[in-house]
């Protein structure tokens, strides 16, 4: 939910979420989320979605429950987060300290010809967030704040929230594979050592 | 094996079932429940090295579990014959990604059912499944419960393939409902 602040570059904001990521293992939504993250640089540890829309946050969940040493980054949209909003409810429960949830908002549904998501009517992901017991919630609007957040993603100190409210600007799509079967195991062979 | 029994503290098919998960080291159990899963759940929330894990809707714990797997661990998801129907967008994650993955369904809508409006789900469940490409196994004895859930991990695990396994709505037996 805006609140008439700065809209931020995506492709900026992923840039700095990224860029010393140290061990994170990072899940991205379907669309741009995905684009944003293969921008940024493309990583054996990057586990894009390329379907299974509102699931981003509960592949998020499974490996951060399977990998409590390293922080796990779920990166999305707003209607990709609003699709899977129970999930918030799920992860709140099991509060995994090495999570975070990131979701991109533009208020729109970007693939599909820019339809305002329930986010552009005032509903408010932080809020929502927030009443799902996740222990730090909280809404970014400036490039401050997002270098704030990467680096409190680093800390594993509790499970994370951000909104971050990003620019209706198109950019141009930058597509990483769309195997799933290369995704998964590209990334169980960085970071298990196999890929079976 | 003790028969159809649910009454006995003593070891019944449930208790089969949760040993097997423990001997396969599975780690995270979701699950939406179901009374038919009551003891199971109970066994496994007891165990301190199964994560079990409740979910808003079934379709979470198809996500989850893929989400364990790339992390490397092994997870299982329980669920009733109402929520197969929603996991069915999910299930193209396993699918497109070959991924392994078990879930134990237990049954309603068919031997017995009270209520009509569990029949739609209860009688498409194992269509649904074979639609989204999940092998369905089914169990009406409980003598071949603990055989057919020892094969349906060894064919996710082992063979990274999509597995359901369809606890019958005899096997659990209509008592349960309102005593579990």
């Amino acid at each position: 939910m805006s609140t008439g602040g700065n809209r931020l570059d995506r492709r900026a904001v992923v840039r700095t979420l990224l860029a010393d990521r140290g061990d994170m293992l990072v899940v991205t939504g379907l669309g741009s989320a995905t684009y944003d993250a293969a921008a940024a640089g493309d990583d054996d540890r990057n586990f894009y979605l390329w379907g299974a829309m509102g699931g981003g946050v509960m592949v998020g969940l499974g490996l951060a429950l399977a990998q409590p040493d390293r922080p796990v980054a779920v990166i999305t949209g707003d209607g990709e987060m609003l699709m899977g909003i129970g999930s918030l409810a799920t992860v709140g429960v099991q509060a995994p300290a090495n999570l975070s949830i990131i979701v991109l908002d533009n208020e729109r549904y970007g693939e599909t010809g820019m339809q305002k998501s329930a986010t552009a009517h005032g509903v408010d992901l932080v809020a929502v967030a927030r009443g799902c017991r996740i222990a730090d919630c909280r809404l970014v609007e400036t490039m401050a704040g997002a270098a704030g957040l990467a680096a409190d993603m680093q800390r594993m100190a509790g499970t994370l929230f951000a909104t971050v409210n990003i620019s209706r600007e198109d950019v141009a799509r930058v597509l990483p594979t769309r195997d799933g079967v290369v995704l998964r195991s590209r990334f169980r062979a960085a970071v298990l050592g196999r890929s079976d | 094996m003790t028969g159809p029994s649910h009454d006995s503290p003593v070891q019944d098919w449930r208790d089969d079932i949760y040993d097997l998960l423990s001997a396969a080291e599975v780690r995270q159990v979701a699950y939406v429940p179901d009374a038919g899963h009551t003891r199971l759940i109970q066994r496994c929330e007891s165990d301190e090295a199964m994560r079990c894990v409740v979910l808003t809707t079934e379709e979470e714990g198809v996500a989850q579990m893929a989400g364990a797997w790339l992390g490397g661990q092994r997870g299982v998801l329980l669920m009733q014959s109402s929520g197969v129907g929603n996991c069915i967008n999910m299930l193209s994650l396993i699918g497109n990604c070959r991924m392994p993955f078990v879930t134990l369904v237990t049954m309603r809508g068919e031997w017995g059912e009270f209520n009509p409006w569990q029949v739609a789900m209860g009688q498409a469940t194992a269509a649904a499944f074979e639609l989204s490409d999940v092998l369905v196994y089914r169990v009406d004895d409980p003598s071949d419960v603990a055989p057919t859930i020892d094969a349906a991990l060894r064919l996710a695990f082992d063979a990274n393939t999509a597995v359901a396994v369809l606890l019958s709505q005899r096997l659990i037996g209509r008592k349960d409902f309102a005593k579990d």
